[in-house]
């Protein structure tokens, strides 16, 4: 079993009138099944309401399932003893950089959760150096947030999820209110944790680029997962994508458009360096051929 | 621009007092308030006045920002002074239509104006040296034993740091709004009072529900990073006491007992 394994999740959400009548049943996670491995990358893709962050916030037991389970590192989401546990062993850095940042100074920030966890004081201030160093905002340690970038405050809550020492980090839409920018710094920070601490990413997003890197995607719809695999797989059907109302990389797209009109290029292109290589070999093709 | 603002008042410089607990300069200023309205006669303003002529000195805060904090009570000042100076009965000096000044209404509108000047300046020292960071921190360890009849302490403190945390965000937000109302033909600077008033409306409803969506955002943020209340909790920046702390309570006490003793003693004399 993975850090994270996911078993026919089912949740509702309940639709009331506005005399508190039960209007209906909406199924914002319908049946979904996964299996995450310790150390991977891995992406959930889809666009607003294809239930991709309630799927997220199960991971973490902020929401319970309606039906099915939740396993983080082994322990079950629905024991309340376990509560503490599963939020310690899987952090989660939400969208808003503003409204999760609790600390009037950036160390104190950092320092909020290995606070709420009993930790002792001369470790909070190891942890907390050692997890600025890891997103790179060690300098900033005694600014105020209100004094930084969108993407600057997105690192000091990635660091303050990693200065618990999770096994895993789940982040829902990080990049969504950040500008290209603040994007890129984010997106470097977690990719290096990956690489370098071995923690397990979760990247909740709409926007493709950021999975290209990715050791596995999911691609959700619905309230369900409809497809998965590698990035290469994923986004070799760009159809499909497309009908899901999901952007491919514009890279992957030409290509895509290209070998539709019958240029010899292989499917699932993600980065520029790949597709200059593909058109190079084309050309060879074409001049051997003439 | 509006980032930039700090909140309360305080003054970044190095000093004795500025390092000071922040538990020792709330109880010092409690004490000395209260010094005030227990000191008798002019010896007792003077060694009053000495010693926060010395703490002004030694917090390495320039008096004019002390002076500040006195524009928002002239107003007090004034009433209290001329209620005073008419009100209290004993030997006449001057006779206005129906209204007589006394000596020793004219003794109290002094003293009462002192000990209101002294007040403000004393207390704004205290918030010119602390953080409003520390001095939350200050308020939540002083009073820990009020957990004893379950007053939730720790839970008031951690509300006024967030409160603090987000009065800049709250102000920017409302500056956006503002503008936005703006643009679509929002009218806020014109008409009477009642209807400035009304004018307001369509600025706090959007502002209330910002709020709203921004403290359940944050109340998630938290428990997902394990806040579950005070309990168990350790202290990132745990407040101890150090020897100029303990000095601090010793100098204290010694102006206690010289301004007690001054007073007696000139009394007599």
């Amino acid at each position: 079993m993975g850090i994270i394994k996911i078993k026919d999740l089912v949740f509702e959400y309940i639709r009331r009138d506005e005399e508190g009548n039960v209007e209906g049943i909406t199924k914002a996670v319908d049946d979904v099944n996964l299996d995450i491995k310790q150390g991977d990358f891995v992406a959930i893709l889809g666009h607003n309401g294809s239930g991709k962050s309630t799927l997220a916030k199960h991971m973490n037991a902020i929401l319970y399932p309606s039906e099915g389970t939740v396993w983080v590192d082994g322990k079950d989401t629905m024991d309340e003893e376990n509560v503490w546990d599963i939020r310690q062993t899987a952090g989660m850095v939400f969208q808003n950089p503003d409204n999760q940042i609790i600390g009037q100074v950036v160390e104190e920030d950092v320092g909020f959760g290995p606070e709420n966890m009993g930790v002792p004081t001369r470790e909070i201030w190891e942890r907390v150096e050692e997890s600025l160093k890891a997103v790179g905002m060690y300098e900033f340690r005694k600014y105020s947030p209100n004094k930084l970038s969108g993407g600057q405050k997105q690192r000091v809550s990635i660091a303050g999820v990693i200065a618990m020492h999770p096994k895993c980090i789940i982040l829902d839409e990080p990049t969504a209110m950040l500008d290209p920018q603040g994007r890129r710094e984010v997106i470097r920070a977690v990719r290096a944790l990956n690489d370098v601490e071995k923690i397990t990413v979760i990247l909740i997003t709409h926007y493709m680029e950021e999975v290209i890197y990715a050791d596995k995607v999911y691609v959700m719809d619905k309230g369900s997962v409809t497809i998965q695999g590698t990035p290469k797989e994923v986004f070799s059907r760009v159809d499909e994508l497309k009908q899901l109302r999901l952007d491919v990389p514009q890279v992957t797209l030409l290509a895509h458009e290209l070998r539709k009109e019958g240029f010899p290029i292989p499917e699932g292109i993600l980065t520029k360096e790949e597709f200059r290589d593909a058109i190079l070999k084309c050309k060879e093709l074409i001049l051997n051929r003439v | 621009m509006l980032r930039d603002i700090t909140l309360g008042q305080y003054y970044q410089t190095d000093s004795v007092i500025h390092r000071l607990d922040p538990r020792v300069k709330l109880a010092t200023t409690i004490i000395y308030i209260i010094s005030l309205f227990i000191f008798d006669g002019i010896a007792g303003y003077v060694v009053a006045a000495t010693f926060l002529a010395i703490i002004i000195k030694l917090s390495h805060v320039p008096f004019k920002f002390m002076v500040k904090g006195m524009k928002a009570i002239v107003f007090l000042l004034m009433i209290t002074v001329i209620f005073n100076m008419f009100l209290t009965p004993g030997e006449p000096l001057i006779t206005v239509w129906k209204l007589t000044i006394t000596r020793e209404g004219i003794k109290t509108a002094v003293a009462m104006a002192v000990r209101l000047i002294f007040l403000v300046i004393g207390s704004s020292v205290m918030t010119l040296t602390t953080t409003p960071n520390h001095l939350t921190d200050g308020m939540e360890k002083m009073m820990s034993p009020l957990k004893k009849i379950k007053l939730p302490v720790h839970e008031i403190a951690m509300m006024m740091s967030i409160a603090l945390r987000f009065i800049p965000i709250l102000l920017e937000e409302t500056d956006k709004i503002m503008k936005a109302q703006i643009a679509r033909g929002a009218d806020f600077e014109s008409g009477n009072l009642i209807k400035k008033a009304k004018s307001m409306v369509p600025l706090l409803v959007p502002l209330f529900i910002s709020a709203f969506r921004r403290a359940n955002d944050l109340a998630m943020a938290m428990e997902a990073r394990c806040y579950r209340g005070g309990e168990h909790r350790t202290k990132m920046k745990p407040l101890h006491y150090e020897r100029r702390d303990y000095i601090a309570y010793l100098v204290v006490v010694c102006y206690l007992i010289i301004g007690v003793i001054a007073g007696k003693v000139v009394g007599m004399v």
